[in-house]
């Protein structure tokens, strides 16, 4: 896809991570904490929050850097920026509440693997300016986020009849437990990418009819 | 042009810049972690108090006030940063008037999934186990994570008997995970139905800590019936 490299800043920088380009449901990157920590909403939210912040935090730092960086070590680098905005969201974290901290458990150290964060540092932080970087982090961050919830969501509804952690059904609902573990996570996301997909080719193919008619 | 021809025809960057940026890079986030580490370490504290005495307040019910200690050998000691050999930690739970009402352990065994992470209220006048909470565990949902929902296996720790034997040596009768249904003693805990690791890591995970800890605690128990003084608590009123 040839982007153009201006500096200006449409809707489209933001636009693109929400749905376009989401990191999840268009790219498939971040699997492990998409499939892993989406137990819950308040988990998803949490997660997609403290990942949106390193996404931004070290979006910013690596493109004020971005002239600075030798090629040869860039990689490097933006590790130790993300891993620096990571360890930062982890001592956060453990302030504010130490139950969330026990929920995501692993998974807040392993924002520093997350391939999207390094994917966005490589591909567009280290080429646009601070603004453009943190703009499109912004659009990234909150597309993650949304993902991490539309899985959070139906999976805490189904697998434990409640919604941020209120009850929906009363008690006489059965829990659908399949939901919480592992494999609920590949269902539930399995179920999104397909209706995501679903909603691509029905607006392609409108678009190609709509080209047909002009003509 | 290949991809080969492309570096070689690239300038070399000098060590100069890359060692640079690095170090630079390095010390910048060694600055952002400490500062960060510094401003956050007295919420971080601060919750992990309150977390510790809201378990302590549930498994030694009617409590209001926390002490740390640690018992030897030699007898019972207010808690220390620095560990001695051979002493284990416990927390001691007393009413508004300053008399024990029970102490608490930390224990943990080998669930099924990961390990499970416990604290234990005992109670000296009964010499019994009044309650447990489930402080850490990864256990499958629906199935062993039932040893905090279940009502009937948590009734096991309404006063689960860990007696000392006549010699004070060891408990009088260790305590024993059967069989779901067929609990016949104030020692024994009967298992979930369907958890039944889970259950068994439960009760191995009390039995450890409690036939190591009692024989060592019982016999000086009494040095800490009271709140005594404010030494012994070492600076906690000022944190509390």
């Amino acid at each position: 896809m040839a982007r153009k490299q201006n500096n200006t800043i449409t809707w489209d920088t933001f636009s693109e991570g929400l749905w376009r380009e989401n990191p999840v449901f268009a790219m498939l990157l971040g699997m492990c904490p998409v499939l892993a920590v989406t137990n819950s909403a308040i988990n998803a939210l949490a997660m997609g929050v403290a990942t949106t912040f390193v996404l931004l935090a070290s979006g910013i730092l690596i493109s004020l850097l971005r002239r600075q960086i030798p090629k040869q070590v860039r990689i490097a680098t933006y590790i130790v920026i993300i891993a620096t905005f990571v360890t930062i969201v982890d001592y956060s974290i453990q302030a504010i509440s130490l139950d969330l901290y026990n929920a995501l458990g692993a998974f807040i150290q392993l924002i520093v693997v997350n391939c999207m964060i390094l994917g966005r540092a490589e591909a567009y932080a280290s080429k646009n300016r601070p603004l453009k970087a943190f703009v499109n982090a912004l659009g990234m961050g909150a597309g993650f986020t949304f993902a991490l919830l539309c899985l959070g969501v139906v999976r805490e509804v189904l697998g434990a009849g409640k919604l941020f952690g209120f009850d929906l059904f009363g008690p006489q609902f059965e829990p659908w437990v399949v939901m919480v573990l592992p494999a609920g996570g590949f269902i539930v996301l399995g179920a999104w990418l397909l209706l995501f997909e679903w909603f691509k080719q029905r607006k392609a193919l409108s678009e190609s009819e709509a080209v047909v008619e002009a003509r | 042009m290949s991809v080969a021809e492309e570096q070689l025809q690239q300038p070399a960057t000098p060590a100069g810049p890359m060692i640079r940026t690095l170090m630079g890079v390095a010390m910048l986030s060694g600055l952002l972690v400490v500062l960060t580490f510094h401003f956050t370490k007295p919420y971080i504290d601060e919750n992990q108090r309150r977390a510790i005495e809201a378990a302590l307040f549930q498994v030694v019910p009617g409590a209001v006030t926390r002490r740390d200690f640690m018992v030897t050998e030699k007898g019972i000691f207010p808690a220390t940063e620095k560990k001695q050999p051979g002493d284990m930690r416990f927390y001691a739970g007393y009413d508004d008037k300053g008399n024990l009402l029970g102490i608490a352990a930390n224990t943990r065994a080998q669930g099924y999934a990961n390990l499970i992470h416990l604290l234990y209220g005992y109670d000296p006048v009964c010499q019994c186990i009044r309650g447990i909470k489930v402080l850490k565990l990864a256990e499958t949902p629906g199935l062993g994570d039932k040893i905090i929902t279940d009502p009937v296996f948590v009734a096991n720790f309404e006063a689960l008997d860990v007696r000392l034997a006549e010699d004070g040596k060891a408990l009088a009768n260790e305590i024993v995970t059967v069989k779901h249904g067929s609990k016949q003693n104030s020692w024994e805990i009967d298992a979930i139905s369907g958890a039944t690791i889970s259950s068994k890591a439960v009760g191995k995970a009390l039995n450890e800590s409690a036939k190591v800890l009692l024989p060592m605690l019982v016999p000086h128990l009494e040095a800490i019936v009271t709140i005594i003084d404010e030494q012994v608590t070492g600076g906690e009123a000022n944190n509390m």
